[in-house]
C-alpha cells in the first residue's frame, strides 16, 4: 500500500514518503479500529452464538415488533420529510419574502440541538400541562408516550437533509426550465413532476437516504418522548438499549447487526445517489 | 380583430425600482418587430409581461385580438424562447421538442409527426436521440425554438436568443430564423440589445430606454430619422459633436456642421454623426474643416481614423482605404460631416428629415 503510494506520486522525497506513508496508517487504523471492529465484534457474536440466536430473536414478540415500529418510524419520517422538504427548498430558492434569510438558518436547527433535547422539547409541548396537550387530551388522541410524538421528534431531527440536498441543485438550475415548461401549456402540477421532479431527484434521493439512516439509528429523541413501553413504544434501537441492561446480549446483537446492514445498504446509496447528483449538477 | 400583439400602458415595479414605465406598442401580425435597447431598459420585462411570466401592475395586453392580461402562462400558448435555451434537461431532442404537445395530452401519433416535421425544419433530425448537454450551443438554441414552435403558438416570443452565442454562429442563426420566418410567417417579437440584428430581422423596431419607449418606427426611421438623441447614439456608433447654432449651422471652434435649420441662433446643441458619413478631403472644401489625423486603424478593408477639431473635440470616421490612401497619423486633412442629427442641449425637438438630406 505505502510502495504503490510513494511510487505512484510524482517523485516524493524520502520525508514526503515517510510521512505518507504514517497518515495513512493512521487513517487505516482510524476507520479500521473505530468503525470496522465494532461491526466485526457484532457479526463475531451472533455468528459465535449459532443460528439458535437468530431463530430465537425472530421469533420474540418484542423483537419482530421493535423492527416494525422502527420501519414505520422511517417509512413516516422519509415520506414527511420528503414532502415537506422539497416544499420547503421550492420556497427558499424560488420566493422572495421578509424572514426567508431566518427561515433558512433555522433549517439547520435541528443538526445543532442534541436529540435529547428535542424530545424534551416534544414533552413540554405536547405532555402533561404541555400546551397542546389539552387539544389532543380532549379528542382522546395520544401523542407522547405513543407513536405521534416517535415519528414527530424523528422528523424535526430529520428536517434537515433533504432540504440541504435539494437547495443547491434548484439554485444551480435556475428557474428558466420551469418558465419553459409553463409558457410549453404545462400545469403548474405537471410542471412540478415533468421538470422540476426529475431534475432534483438525485439530490432528493440522497436526502431520503440520509433521512432513513438516521431514523433507523435514532434514540435520544425517542427514548425521551416514546416512555418505552415494550412490545408497544419500543424502536430497534431502544430494544437493543434494554436487551443489554437484562443481559440478553445475544439478540441485542442481532437485532443491532440487522440494523447495521440496513445503514450499510443505506450507505451505498448514498455514495451512488452522491455521484449522480455531482454529475447531475455538473451537466 | 387585431391581429399581432397589442400591449397599452404597461408598468412593473420591482420593489421600489420601475422596470417599465408606460409602454405601449403594437406587434404587427406576421411580422418581425423587435424590442432595442441596452440592458435594464425594461425590454426583457415587458417581453416576459406578454408570455405571463411577470404580472405587470398596470396596462393591458391582446394577442389576435383577445386579451391575455390576467392569464396565466399555460393559458396563453405563445412560444417562448430563452437566452440560455432552457431545455429540459434530463430529457432527448424528441421529448423537449414533444413537450408542449405531451402536456395537452395530443395524440402519440400526432405528436410523432409534428415532432419529425420540426426537427427537419431546424435540421435536427440527426440529433433526436442526444441529451441537450450533447449539442452545442447554436444546436440547443434550434431545438429551443422546435420546442416553442411544436404546439402552434399563435405568437413567438424571443428573448435574446442568439446572446449567448459566439459572433459567428450568431449572424448563422439570424439568416437562419429570417428564412423560417419568411416560411412560417408567426407573428414574432425579438428582445435584444444588438442593434444590428434588430434592423436585419425586423419590420418594426421598438427602441427602450430606461423602461420606456423611446421611439417606434421601421429599421430606416429609426437609423436615419432618431427622434432623440439616445437613439441618435445607441442605433449605429455615432460621434457627438457639441456646439453653438448659428444659421441653421453648428459651430464649434471655425468648424461647423449643417442640420440645424428648425432651430434658433445661439442654442446649445449637439450634433451627432455617423462614422461611415465623415468625408476627407486633402483640400479645404465648400463645407470642411482641417483636422489632425491621430491615429489610423486598418481593420481589412476600411480603416478607422481617430480625428482632433481644432477645439480639441474627437470625432471617429471610418472609411473605404481606397479614399484615404496615403493619409497617416499627424498628417492635417479636411473633414466633411454629412447627415448630422441636430439636438439642441436639454431638448428633445429633432430636424426635420430634409433638412437632414443635404449638407
Amino acid at each position: 500500500m505505502s510502495i504503490s503510494a510513494t511510487t505512484s506520486s510524482a517523485r516524493p522525497s524520502r520525508v514526503q514518503g515517510r510521512s505518507r506513508f504514517f497518515l495513512i496508517a493512521v487513517a487505516l487504523a482510524y476507520v479500521g479500529l473505530l468503525l470496522l471492529a465494532p461491526i466485526a465484534g457484532i457479526v463475531w457474536t451472533v455468528i459465535d452464538g449459532g443460528s439458535g440466536v437468530v431463530r430465537r430473536s425472530l421469533a420474540a414478540p418484542d423483537v419482530r415488533h421493535a423492527f416494525l415500529l422502527t420501519g414505520v418510524i422511517t417509512v413516516m419520517a422519509v415520506i414527511v420529510t420528503a414532502v415537506f422538504g422539497v416544499a420547503v427548498a421550492m420556497v427558499l430558492t424560488r420566493d422572495r419574502f421578509p424572514g426567508r434569510r431566518l427561515m433558512s438558518a433555522i433549517v439547520d436547527l435541528p443538526l445543532a440541538v442534541s436529540p435529547v433535547i428535542v424530545g424534551l422539547m416534544a414533552v413540554l409541548l405536547f405532555g402533561r400541562g404541555g400546551w397542546f396537550e389539552p387539544f389532543f387530551t380532549a379528542r382522546g388522541i395520544q401523542i407522547i408516550f405513543a407513536l405521534p410524538s416517535m415519528v414527530l421528534v424523528t422528523v424535526f431531527i430529520c428536517i434537515p437533509f433533504v432540504v440541504r440536498e435539494v437547495v443547491p441543485v434548484l439554485e444551480e438550475v435556475g428557474i428558466e426550465e420551469v418558465e419553459a415548461a409553463r409558457t410549453l401549456g404545462a400545469s403548474p402540477t405537471q410542471t412540478f413532476f415533468r421538470i422540476t421532479l426529475p431534475t432534483i431527484r438525485w439530490g432528493l434521493l440522497y436526502g431520503v437516504a440520509l433521512t432513513a439512516a438516521r431514523s433507523l439509528g435514532e434514540i435520544g429523541a425517542v427514548l425521551i418522548v416514546s416512555g418505552t413501553i415494550q412490545g408497544h413504544t419500543e424502536t430497534a434501537t431502544l430494544y437493543i438499549f434494554r436487551a443489554l441492561e437484562e443481559r440478553q446480549e445475544a439478540s441485542g446483537y442481532f437485532v443491532a447487526l440487522v440494523l447495521a446492514a440496513g445503514s450499510i445498504v443505506l450507505l451505498t446509496a448514498i455514495e451512488l445517489f452522491k455521484r449522480k447528483r455531482v454529475r447531475e449538477r455538473s451537466r | 380583430m387585431t391581429q399581432g400583439i397589442v400591449v397599452q400602458d404597461l408598468d412593473k415595479h420591482f420593489g421600489s425600482f420601475q422596470a417599465v414605465k408606460q409602454v405601449s406598442f403594437q406587434a404587427e401580425g406576421g411580422k418581425i418587430t423587435a424590442l432595442l435597447g441596452p440592458s435594464g431598459s425594461g425590454k426583457s420585462t415587458v417581453l416576459r409581461m406578454i408570455a405571463g411570466l411577470e404580472r405587470p401592475d398596470a396596462g393591458r395586453i391582446w394577442v389576435d385580438g383577445e386579451e391575455q392580461t390576467s392569464k396565466s402562462p399555460q393559458e396563453r400558448r405563445l412560444g417562448f424562447v430563452f437566452q440560455h435555451y432552457a431545455l429540459f434537461r434530463h430529457m432527448t431532442v424528441r421529448q423537449n421538442v414533444a413537450f408542449g404537445l405531451a402536456v395537452r395530452k395530443a395524440p402519440k401519433s400526432e405528436q410523432r409527426a409534428r415532432v419529425g416535421e420540426l426537427l427537419d425544419l431546424v435540421g435536427l433530425g440527426p440529433f433526436e436521440d442526444r441529451y441537450p448537454d450533447q449539442l452545442s450551443g447554436g444546436q440547443r438554441q434550434r431545438v429551443a425554438l422546435a420546442r416553442a414552435l411544436a404546439p402552434r403558438p399563435k405568437v413567438l416570443l424571443l428573448d435574446e436568443p442568439f446572446g449567448a452565442l459566439d459572433a459567428r454562429v450568431r449572424q448563422e442563426l439570424r439568416r437562419w430564423l429570417d428564412d423560417l420566418h419568411r416560411e412560417l410567417g408567426v407573428t414574432s417579437l425579438l428582445v435584444t440589445h444588438d442593434q444590428e440584428e434588430a434592423l436585419e430581422l425586423a419590420g418594426e423596431v421598438v427602441v427602450m430606454r430606461q423602461g420606456g419607449v423611446e421611439q417606434i418606427g421601421s429599421p430606416e426611421e429609426i437609423y436615419n430619422k432618431p427622434s432623440t438623441p439616445f437613439v441618435a447614439a445607441f442605433v449605429g456608433a455615432s460621434n457627438v459633436l457639441r456646439g453653438t447654432i448659428w444659421e441653421g449651422h453648428v459651430h464649434f471652434g471655425r468648424s461647423a456642421v449643417a442640420g440645424a435649420h428648425r432651430f434658433d441662433d445661439g442654442l446649445e446643441a449637439q450634433a451627432y454623426v455617423r462614422p461611415h458619413d465623415v468625408r476627407i478631403t486633402r483640400q479645404a472644401g465648400d463645407m470642411s474643416f482641417e483636422v489632425t489625423v491621430e491615429r489610423r486603424t486598418n481593420l481589412g478593408w476600411m480603416s478607422k481614423l481617430v480625428l482632433r477639431l481644432k477645439d480639441g473635440q474627437m470625432l471617429v470616421a471610418e472609411l473605404p482605404n481606397e479614399e484615404i490612401e496615403g493619409v497617416r497619423a499627424g498628417n492635417r486633412v479636411f473633414a466633411d460631416l454629412r447627415n448630422a442629427k441636430v439636438f439642441t442641449v436639454g431638448g428633445t425637438e429633432l430636424t426635420s428629415g430634409e433638412e437632414l438630406t443635404k449638407v
